[in-house]
């Protein structure tokens, strides 16, 4: 490991353990009182989220393009990220949405193509894990069709109905409850990038174990 | 490339005419589903509203995959299609062929299906046969484009039966959400123009873009 992860490790543990208190004090919003304040896990997860989709869709074409693994390990890191804080979106999601809406669950643009999102990522990990030999340029291709489908899910259930808030009242929030935002955001792609990092590694270090067993039985 | 893809177009439904083990099977899938689908949801003679688009696009995308897991699976059994690929052919004349192959047969299919589901459900589906037939070709198409080249993928990998209906549903969602809404629309009292032109021309985005992407990655994950 490099030595900046450890200490990137343990600022974005500290930050962790002090983002409630930095939650605590943000101001309450006017008409939904405690429950707004899953916001700020929310929002940074559900960006965490598209980005790890996007690292996948651009890591799978640069991988099919040049065939290279190191941007296929890559790939397979971010699937596994996108799935984690799929789940903290999707699970955060409809709790807010529960006091905000009145209900857990509404098939709008923004839900419906993070649902897909999160089951196309689900289905890349499957393939991977079940798939066999040659499931990784299999895994490639589905993940690249997974990146372009998801402005087509966006278009059509966004002319179908839309409820979710749009992300255009992110710069107009005031600063008490804007640091805490940010405050969360950039604790999240910390975390994101360490297990991103982590989990490229431990792909690393396998594909190294995997081709030091070839060149011992070759050698015997 | 044109020519190429009629002859293995030419070819798959010289062997389908013979031997009729997709059509049959297929269509036979298809009309069961239905049958569950008016046994589920038909009570006491009505059937529930707004439901028969949803019906028909479920038949046929539950078709679509066992038509797409079949029509490869047979070229797997007798090693053809290492044949086909090792042909002097450009590989998209493959995939080309195939992908218009599965829409022949799906069309097949919905031919059977569409009268069925306007019987069974008391749908007024042939009330605008130019629109639907429009929908259901460029859903079909979409469906399809995806399908052929997930299963032209899969045929080596292991769990193959298992993982195509698992990569191919998430992909195909704008393809069943645009093709249940079109439909949807043209069973309507009043006909509502605007909004099946639109879902018509997200069809047809789709499968432009979901062509175009199937014929360049079809070049390099069959390639090993």
């Amino acid at each position: 490991m490099p030595k900046w992860f450890l200490r990137a490790a343990v600022v974005c543990a500290v930050m962790f353990v002090l983002s409630p208190f930095v939650i605590a004090n943000a101001d309450y919003e006017s008409t939904m009182g405690l429950v707004q304040k899953i916001f700020y896990y929310h929002m940074p997860s559900a960006w965490m989220f598209l980005v790890a989709g996007i690292v996948c869709g651009v890591a799978s074409v640069r991988f099919l393009i040049s065939g290279d693994p190191r941007h296929d390990r890559t790939a397979w890191a971010a699937a596994e990220m996108a799935v984690i804080f799929g789940v903290v979106t999707l699970v955060t999601g409809p709790l807010w949405a529960r006091r905000a809406w009145g209900t857990y669950w509404v098939w709008d643009a923004r839900t419906t193509s993070s649902l897909v999102q999160w089951m196309v990522a689900w289905a890349y990990l499957i393939l991977r894990r079940y798939g066999g030999p040659g499931s990784d340029k299999l895994a490639a291709g589905l993940a690249l069709f997974g990146v372009a489908n998801v402005g087509f899910i966006y278009i059509s259930v966004n002319y179908w109905r839309t409820i979710h808030p749009a992300t255009t009242v992110v710069p107009k929030l005031p600063f008490t409850m804007g640091f805490p935002l940010w405050y969360c955001v950039a604790s999240f792609t910390l975390l994101f990038v360490l297990l991103l990092k982590m989990r490229i590694r431990l792909e690393e270090q396998r594909a190294t174990l995997d081709s030091l067993y070839l060149s011992l039985d070759e050698q015997h | 490339m044109i020519r190429l893809a009629w002859l293995i177009l030419r070819k798959d439904l010289t062997v389908e005419v013979r031997s009729g083990e997709i059509a049959y099977t297929t269509l036979f899938f298809a009309v069961t589903c239905v049958l569950v689908f008016a046994f589920a949801l038909v009570r006491e003679g009505r059937p529930p509203e707004d439901g028969a688009a949803g019906i028909l696009w479920i038949a046929i995308a539950f078709a679509g995959n066992l038509a797409l897991g079949r029509a490869f699976e047979r070229e797997r059994q007798a090693e053809t299609l290492r044949a086909l690929l090792l042909a002097p052919t450009p590989r998209p004349a493959v995939y080309l062929g195939k992908l218009l192959g599965i829409v022949v047969l799906l069309a097949g299919t919905e031919a059977i299906l569409v009268p069925l589901i306007a019987l069974l459900f008391q749908a007024q589906l042939l009330a605008h046969p130019f629109w639907l037939s429009a929908i259901l070709a460029a859903g079909t198409i979409g469906f399809a484009a995806v399908g052929t080249l997930f299963a032209a993928m899969l045929v080596r990998a292991r769990s193959r039966d298992v993982l195509l209906p698992v990569l191919l549903y998430p992909i195909t969602v704008p393809v069943i959400i645009a093709g249940v809404r079109g439909t949807a629309a043209l069973l309507q009292p009043q006909f509502e123009g605007d909004i099946v032109r639109f879902w018509f021309a997200l069809l047809i985005a789709f499968d432009a873009v979901f062509v175009t992407l199937s014929l360049w990655t079809f070049e390099s994950v069959m390639t090993d």
